[in-house]
């Protein structure tokens, strides 16, 4: 049987988000905030046979590539996930993510009483990874955990 | 042995280890001893209080306190009554507050706001309370009244009454014991009143142990301490919520019949009707001797966060 990856044509140049765990590549493309509006050709390939997960995710994005804080997005959304950097066809490079200790600005702390929820204060939400599995962190401000698998 | 509290910020009583409260301790009970002096060893000094919710016990205590160390006291209460109203944000309040004054005391509805205020002020900051979260000045306060009453905080049995997930002041109280060896603590809430996941979470990663209880009766026998507090109405999300959950609990004289003659009661106050009257007028009531303890806590931790001798 073909791997997942290859079930779809190859990209010249891009990025490939492996490994996602199945039916999380919505939520990982609306992490990154692409829509399908922005005009990259993007394919997505939800529960294709993986031999490492069972079954996974993958998205290929033609000529659009992820920043580190992009990369962090991912690795919130798919900690499984691994980031290939694509060039003339090849693997440039290959990353798995990892979600971060302390996450600044990237989540929203679900207490609407939270300091980091009250309008017009200069604060950024900041949280602290308290389990890797699940995955959870601890608002810095409040307490308040968010478990994000 | 040095000052941890020099010029510390203070929003957690999880900030603090048993060494520094019993620090804090000694210095209570030098306050006491002269509290019919009025000292000078913050003379000069200007202590802001930045009240945004509503207070008694601890605006006019942490007032009363700065006022007898010699300090000048500027405040302001509600926000109404300040630049709040006009739309000023908290950041800004304080920088000014950070500008006029040399320490800070503020209480605010938002979970997170003191540990903000702290971000911002150079000034050292004590939280007076944030939302549902955290009033670690009164768990201090309610520690300094278990040692005066019983000689020490270990050891005893412990049952918290009421409402541990929105009461700060009892979870501060129940974090202030993790500092500590307590005989046994005892959890007695409804089950829409027990502690938030994150308490727990924490509790755990202390390695603390503490059993829920279904009933205050069930307990009540062998517990030294009993710490109630009140439905927190003005947090609840819902006020059907809050409807249906006061008056689920109540201390009376028929709770207190089965109880050791030892056992002594406190509450953070204000109560509403989880203590009925008349246990005020037995041994058990420790309340407002708790409620006095305020003051020199209070002038305990403010000279020992300006570094002043007292």
């Amino acid at each position: 049987m073909r791997s997942g990856t290859s079930t779809v044509a190859r990209i010249r140049s891009g990025v490939v988000i492996d490994h996602i765990p199945a039916g999380r590549a919505l939520e990982v493309l609306r992490a990154l905030g692409i829509t399908g509006k922005e005009g990259y050709r993007t394919v997505v390939l939800m529960n294709v046979e993986s031999r490492k997960l069972g079954r996974k995710d993958v998205i290929k994005i033609e000529g659009r590539f992820l920043d580190p804080r992009e990369s962090t997005l991912v690795a919130l959304a798919a900690p499984t996930a691994t980031i290939n950097v694509i060039e003339d066809f090849e693997v440039r490079s290959k990353v798995r993510v990892s979600a971060p200790d302390v996450v600044e600005g990237l989540l929203k702390c679900p207490n609407p009483t939270c300091i980091t929820n009250k309008e017009r204060e200069p604060v950024k939400p900041r949280h602290r990874r308290v389990s890797s599995e699940p995955l959870e962190y601890r608002c810095e401000y409040c307490g308040t955990l968010i478990r994000l698998r | 042995m040095g000052n941890p509290f020099r010029g510390a910020d203070v929003i957690s009583i999880l900030d603090f280890n048993r060494g520094d409260l019993e620090l804090l301790f000694e210095y209570a009970d030098r306050a006491q001893k002269r509290l019919g002096t009025k000292l000078d060893v913050l003379k000069g000094r200007v202590v802001a209080l930045a009240f945004f919710e509503p207070s008694t016990r601890t605006r006019f205590s942490f007032e009363v306190a700065a006022k007898r160390l010699g300090a000048d006291v500027i405040s302001v209460s509600g926000e109404e009554a300040i630049s709040v109203a006009k739309g000023e944000n908290l950041a800004d309040t304080i920088r000014m507050l950070d500008a006029y004054g040399d320490l800070i005391v503020i209480r605010h509805k938002h979970e997170g706001a003191a540990k903000l205020a702290a971000e911002i002020a150079e000034d050292p900051v004590v939280n007076g309370g944030d939302g549902w979260q955290h009033h670690p000045t009164q768990a201090m306060i309610d520690l300094y009244a278990v040692l005066k009453l019983f000689g020490t905080v270990d050891g005893l049995r412990y049952a918290l009454l009421g409402d541990l997930k929105y009461g700060r002041a009892i979870v501060s109280f129940l974090y202030g014991l993790t500092r500590f060896k307590p005989g046994a603590v005892y959890l007695v809430s409804p089950e829409p009143l027990r502690p938030r996941r994150e308490v727990l979470m924490k509790l755990e990663e202390l390695g603390f142990r503490y059993e829920f209880a279904a009933s205050l009766d069930s307990v009540i026998e062998e517990v030294d301490v009993l710490y109630v507090s009140r439905v927190q109405k003005e947090r609840f999300p819902d006020p059907a919520e809050y409807e249906r959950l006061k008056g689920s609990y109540v201390v009376n004289l028929k709770t207190l019949s089965r109880a050791r003659p030892g056992l002594k009661v406190l509450h953070p106050l204000p109560r509403v009707d989880e203590i009925a009257l008349e246990v005020d007028a037995t041994p058990h009531a420790a309340y407002f001797y708790q409620a006095s303890l305020g003051v020199p806590v209070r002038m305990a931790l403010l000279s020992l966060i300006s570094g002043a001798e007292i």
